[in-house]
């Protein structure tokens, strides 16, 4: 199969009309089998591509198309993949970092937002997308006084038809807004709850402003959890008491959180979803990882030694795009061999929220499932 | 003989004012909603529907309150449900072998027919012999329980019956609606319900249509976890035979799937496999079944086709 910027560069000459012929005729980044071709048009000294792919160049260089003002670059990604990206436009001196201009799709983050490229086979769940079908569910606002981590706001979803008379498990979740903004946790709360896939439950979403020092296996958070959030929620919410109804959920330094939270108080959560944890460990020597994870690999080391059993179920999840793929794979046996039920699952996707959000129909509906096989209305 | 009619889901589309006028229900209508669980009671929408009286026989606040004054009983409901989910994960794991080799065998059907069909054929007897090795622990399991703890003469729960008796002689039909299938099964097992609807005209839907069959079977074709193959899960109260409703059937099976189809109808032939879907309706009348316009079942060669019964 010939490409179409090939067959674009072999024109004799290009002229201005086929380029705006060839930008106007396919969708961009032009996915053709496993290449992947991302283009930008402007009077620039230079293109690049940023990403942020481990394993591959961060910053991959376009290159001109003849004396046109069309950059261009052609990457081979594997089937089923996402990956988000920019392009960083050098320019009179000057770096700017743009968006693709000829890509609608973006994923937002709390740092802004980025370009995504979804190759062949990957499709957005449809769980994710609101379903009018489904009955919404409310979130209350709450501020408690007083905490270990002084004044607080938590935010605390209840499920559609939420009843008192009735009890619910209790999810924890970690960077709760976030989850809520960039990974659709209300819609797809509301829809799996509704497909009957998830059990009905209520989520508390906690939130830090200093997330990478509070979530770095710090005792004062996981008191916080356990000895101010948990017990706000069992006096005010109907809240089953057994450990199988109660969970943790966190991604990058939150899965470290939800995890040093239930090892320190083991027989407290039954489950944990875990998401690209930043389980940095060592076995010999100082980690490079940088001062944010000092106080994690001694956690993680620790753990490693004496796993105990924090839960008795886990699902924990991270993308093959990732640097700390090798952590989670590494994890995994370790956790099996502790008797614990783990189910652990990949995706070629890197660190971000929509690689979060893809997971949670798996990860939710393992650790609380639904009534499915039973409910039939 | 027992009049039954079954409807598909009634959220949307509404059909049991209808079917009720079709039976000439004038009187007040006895309302089962235990398998709505905490919601039994929130009957506005469908007596708005209705506009006729309607009496909800409230038997998951009654089984709660039997729960309450005798712990003893309580407890060994508990156990029982206990050894019932035990037994189902057991069937479960024979189960997925079974049909995985079914589906595997279904796979090889560019194989001359004389090869692989009686292979096929044997793959299914043997899942449906392991669905009625499953039924029977069930139904023997059950019938322990009840021969040691004889629930409907224990006093928590005798003088409810006799309550419910009374309610359910004045009125001119009984209303069963869906919800949780274990849930509204157990509620109608213990308070013995089965021959007081026998005397009743009865319209159902969703799990409610589920119950009254000789056999429940659970089916989800596109579940998050596990390889969605159907499972029996007890023996329901028999009021209709020879038919296995599958409500929400255009959202839980694959219906163009004719794999996943064929199997089901030739799993459970030994019953037509009817979807009931929004807007459907068939109609037993204490013999055989009549159906609608419209009406399909399950066909042993992958579709789903019409069934027409006058």
């Amino acid at each position: 199969m010939t490409l179409a910027i090939r067959a674009l560069e072999e024109l004799e000459t290009v002229t201005e009309a086929d380029l705006d012929a060839f930008i106007e005729s396919h969708d961009f980044p032009l996915v053709e089998g496993a290449s992947i071709t991302f283009v930008f048009r402007g009077n620039v000294d230079s293109v690049h591509l940023m990403h942020w792919v481990f394993g591959l160049e961060s910053s991959q260089p376009f290159l001109r198309l003849k004396e046109t003002d069309l950059w261009y670059l052609t990457l081979d990604l594997p089937k089923r993949s996402r990956i988000e990206y920019k392009f960083n436009v050098h320019m009179g001196g000057k770096n700017h970092w743009v968006h693709d201009p000829y890509n609608p799709q973006v994923a937002r983050d709390p740092f802004g937002f980025n370009s995504v490229c979804q190759t062949t086979g990957y499709e957005t769940p449809e769980w994710s997308y609101q379903d009018s079908d489904a009955r919404p569910g409310a979130i209350e606002e709450h501020l408690l006084r007083d905490t270990n981590l002084g004044d607080r706001r938590i935010s605390v979803y209840l499920p559609a038809r939420f009843r008192r008379t009735r009890q619910y498990p209790l999810l924890i979740v970690h960077d709760g807004l976030d989850y809520l903004r960039y990974a659709a946790l209300q819609t797809v709360l509301d829809n799996l709850i509704h497909r009957l896939e998830v059990s009905p439950m209520i989520v508390a979403l906690t939130q830090s402003g200093d997330r990478l020092r509070e979530y770095a296996a710090d005792q004062r958070h996981a008191d916080f959890i356990v000895g101010d959030v948990l017990p706000f929620m069992e006096q005010n919410y109907p809240i089953e008491s057994r450990p199988a109804a109660r969970g943790l959920m966190g991604a990058s330094f939150g899965a470290v959180a939800s995890m040093y939270t239930a090892w320190r108080n083991q027989n407290v959560f039954g489950r944990l979803l875990l998401q690209s944890g930043s389980f940095a460990f060592t076995d010999i020597g100082q980690h490079k990882r940088g001062p944010a994870f000092d106080p994690i690999v001694p956690f993680v080391n620790d753990f490693r030694d004496k796993p105990g059993k924090p839960a008795e179920k886990l699902f924990v999840s991270c993308g093959t795009y990732e640097s700390l793929i090798y952590e989670n794979r590494s994890l995994v046996p370790l956790l099996q061999a502790s008797g614990m039920m783990v189910r652990y699952v990949e995706a070629r996707d890197g660190h971000n929220w929509e690689n979060w959000r893809d997971r949670l129909r798996e990860g939710l509906s393992w650790l609380f499932p639904g009534p499915l096989w039973m409910v039939y209305e | 003989m027992t009049k039954v009619i079954l409807l598909g889901p009634q959220r949307y589309q509404p059909s049991i004012a209808q079917a009720c006028a079709g039976l000439n229900l004038e009187g007040p209508l006895a309302v089962i909603t235990a398998g709505w669980q905490e919601r039994e009671a929130e009957l506005e929408e469908l007596d708005a529907h209705l506009g006729q009286e309607t009496i909800n026989l409230n038997l998951h606040q009654r089984g709660e309150e039997v729960f309450r004054q005798d712990p003893g009983y309580k407890e060994a409901h508990r156990r029982h449900q206990a050894s019932l989910r035990r037994l189902q994960e057991l069937y479960r794991i024979r189960l997925n072998n079974a049909q995985d080799a079914v589906q595997l065998l279904m796979a090889r059907n560019h194989m001359p027919h004389e090869i692989i069909g009686p292979e096929i054929e044997d793959g299914i007897q043997s899942v449906r012999s392991l669905d009625e090795h499953h039924l029977r622990r069930i139904r023997s399991t059950n019938r322990k329980f009840e021969e040691e703890w004889t629930p409907h003469d224990r006093p928590s729960i005798a003088g409810h019956r006799m309550e419910l008796s009374e309610v359910v002689e004045k009125c001119s039909g009984v209303l069963i609606a869906g919800g949780h299938v274990a849930v509204l099964l157990n509620r109608l097992r213990m308070f013995k319900l089965e021959p007081m609807l026998a005397q009743k005209p009865i319209i159902a839907w969703s799990a409610g249509a589920m119950v009254l069959a000789k056999r429940i079977v659970l089916f989800h074709d596109n579940p998050p976890q596990g390889k969605g193959f159907a499972e029996v899960f007890e023996a329901g109260l028999g009021l209709y035979s020879n038919l296995i409703p599958l409500p929400h059937a255009s959202k839980r099976l694959q219906l163009n799937n004719p794999t996943r189809v064929s199997i089901f109808a030739r799993r459970f032939s030994h019953s037509v496999c009817v979807p009931l879907d929004p807007d459907d309706r068939i109609d037993w009348d204490g013999n055989w079944w009549h159906t609608q316009a419209g009406t399909r079942k399950l066909s042993v060669g992958g579709e789903l086709e019409p069934w027409e019964e006058a």
